[in-house]
């Protein structure tokens, strides 16, 4: 690896692919975020071109803000990603520090159970979900839609998170045990602090899809006050007529807080705060 | 009294049988230690007595006290790992404090005793570094001082200098001496390093594959090893076991000869070639071949021997020790 970095042409190369790949993935994003600042006939005769005095409009921006209420869609959507998040990442984490911290019968057993959630997409359960959230009355609200991605994140969070537990030194957890410290106080000051990074990864894979799904807001939640903002931005795509202006205006906005909500957690991800607790 | 009993200690994982039927005694202030092989069970003892492991069957008294089922912080013990194990997230004195902060110990009865624990240790400039700005040696010396400011009625140890390089290990190994003769409270201290078991300790347990082969005191396991498992685990270079009839004697199975209690002898019954010369300065250790049968010897001063050199080796019989077929010790 370290023959290949001092090879000039590699570099090249390594680089060149990656900021390929870069220009690909942020195209769709920057073509997005161009064509909501631009009117509607400049959208469509020229949808490669950045606006300029003659071509640039907030109208997009205008009519989002005039219809439907965007503020409370934003809301709900934060609501519902952060707070599954939170969930997935408590349960998970307790879920897989009793898998690898303590022996029990049917231990491995319980494991895999587990981890056979990451096979099998949740969207099939759809109809005995909407049933159960009838019966227990949580259609349209947003409780329903944190239960059901905390129920979809924690398969994987539990596989990812246990892996990394294993990993805790032993000797630092026995040693909290018999300074006295109580196995919660091991489990939220001294373990979770050290899987930092990984909670993180496991908080960055769950977030864009919950933000992004509009299948469980649309059978879930439709009505308009537990409306979520992907929920919301479908009253400008009409049958015969899309507001286009609105509509990019609309997902321009929604990459904001996933933006911020990721770089918080890319920190987390970089700091490594192990060091020095064990040789 | 005694500072601590095992009675008939027996320990399994699942199917397999890590310990089997230990019983010992720990007298107050006795700085006991466990030697033996990798993988024969000592730290799995130490977790037992410590409480992190539950024994699958004996009774554990500390301080007179049936401990079996007493939580770990309850059993007046304090416990120094291999790696450390600091709080990443605490400096040295809330390292330190802790365990104190836990009991709801007053304010006055902490800084006392880190202070006390500081100036035995050290450790004075360094506590409000945190454990990663700490070199591996301070690291360790925070780590005992963790387990001093307890003020437990037992010390355990499990291979605490192992992490360290040579120079630091002995100066470390003399501290924790030191530190016993100022204390005066019972140890236990794990090791595979028969040199500080030999130093330290005033009581020494050898075990092999999950059972106690013999307790004694250092000289008493050097001078009188019941088997021959002791006899070639205490002492270096390690005893010499020869069979019988290459010694020309047709009674024992086994003859054991430490390396030192060989001498060059014109008279003397094993016929050698030399093989090997380590040349020490102030010893010599030759291992020499009797046919395909090594030989160690080790020699004062210093010998220049060449490969191939033919040497008579003899020995006094009352320094050889016995054993039998099974290596039990025959006398
Ligand atoms: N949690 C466990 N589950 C199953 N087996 C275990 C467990 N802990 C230890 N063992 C087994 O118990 C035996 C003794 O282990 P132990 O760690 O006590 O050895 P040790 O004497 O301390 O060795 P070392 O000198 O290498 O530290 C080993 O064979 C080990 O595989
Ligand atoms: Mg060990």
């Amino acid at each position: 690896m370290y023959k290949a970095r001092s090879n000039l042409l590699n570099t090249a190369a390594m680089h060149g692919a990656l900021i390929l790949y870069m220009i690909i993935a942020l195209f769709p994003v920057f073509v997005i975020l161009i064509n909501s600042f631009k009117t509607r006939r400049a959208i469509f005769s020229e949808p490669l071109a950045l606006p300029n005095a003659e071509t640039f409009s907030w109208i997009g921006y205008e009519t989002v803000a005039q219809q439907g209420d965007f503020f409370l869609y934003f809301q709900n959507s934060m609501i519902v990603t952060v707070g599954s998040l939170f969930f997935i990442l408590l349960f998970g984490a307790m879920a897989a520090y009793a898998l690898s911290e303590y022996r029990f019968r049917g231990n491995l057993l319980l494991g895999l159970y587990m981890a056979l959630g990451i096979m099998i997409p949740i969207r099939i359960g759809t109809v005995a979900i909407l049933e159960m959230m009838v019966a227990t009355g949580l259609v349209n609200s947003l409780w329903a839609l944190i239960l059901v991605y905390t129920a979809q994140g924690l398969p994987l969070a539990v596989f990812i998170l246990s892996e990394f537990m294993h990993q805790v030194s032993k000797d630092l957890k026995d040693a909290g045990r018999i300074d006295g410290l109580s196995e919660y106080t091991i489990f939220f000051r001294l373990v979770l602090p050290l899987v930092r990074p990984a909670l993180a990864t496991v908080a960055v894979f769950n977030m864009i899809p919950i933000w992004n799904d509009l299948w469980f807001p649309l059978i879930l939640t439709p009505s308009e006050e537990v409306k979520t903002l992907t929920l919301g931005s479908q009253v400008f795509i009409g049958q015969y007529v899309t507001n286009w202006n609105a509509v990019l205006a609309a997902l321009s906005m929604a990459i904001l807080p996933v933006l911020i909500l990721y770089i918080i957690f890319s920190r987390q991800l970089i700091r490594g705060i192990t060091s020095g607790a064990v040789k | 009294m005694t500072a601590m009993t095992l009675e008939a200690i027996n320990k399994s994982f699942g199917k397999v049988q890590v310990l089997h039927d230990i019983s010992l005694e720990v007298d107050e202030g006795e700085f006991v230690v466990f030697v033996g092989p990798s993988g024969c069970g000592k730290s799995t003892l130490l977790r037992v007595i410590a409480g992190l492991e539950d024994a699958s069957s004996g009774d554990i008294h500390i301080a007179g006290e049936k401990v079996n089922l007493t939580p770990p912080s309850k059993r007046g013990i304090a416990m120094v790992f291999q790696s450390y194990a600091l709080y990443p997230h605490l400096n040295v004195r809330g390292n330190m404090t802790l365990a104190l902060k836990q009991e709801k110990q007053p304010k006055a009865v902490l800084d006392e005793r880190v202070a006390k624990a500081c100036q035995m240790l050290d450790l004075e400039d360094y506590l409000d570094r945190y454990p990663s700005e700490l070199s591996g040696g301070q690291r360790q010396r925070v780590a005992i001082g963790r387990a001093i400011v307890r003020q437990p009625k037992l010390f355990l140890f499990d291979e605490p200098l192992s992490n360290l390089d040579a120079a630091l290990r002995v100066n470390t190994r003399i501290e924790i001496a030191n530190l016993h003769k100022a204390l005066d409270t019972s140890m236990i201290y794990v090791t595979h390093d028969q040199t500080e078991a030999m130093t330290l300790a005033d009581k020494i347990v050898v075990m092999k594959d999950g059972r106690v082969e013999q307790i004694g005191s250092p000289m008493e396991l050097y001078n009188n090893p019941a088997n021959k498992f002791v006899a070639g685990f205490l002492g270096s270079p390690a005893m010499n076991f020869l069979p019988g009839a290459l010694v020309g004697d047709a009674n024992h199975h086994t003859v054991g000869v430490r390396p030192e209690n060989l001498f060059l002898s014109d008279t003397g019954v094993i016929e050698a070639t030399v093989h090997l010369v380590e040349e020490l300065g102030g010893d010599t250790n030759v291992v020499a071949m009797a046919g395909d049968q090594p030989v160690t010897v080790r020699l004062f001063g210093q010998h220049p021997f060449e490969q191939g050199q033919p040497l008579q080796l003899g020995f006094n019989a009352e320094q050889a020790f016995y054993f039998d077929g099974d290596g039990q010790r025959v006398t």
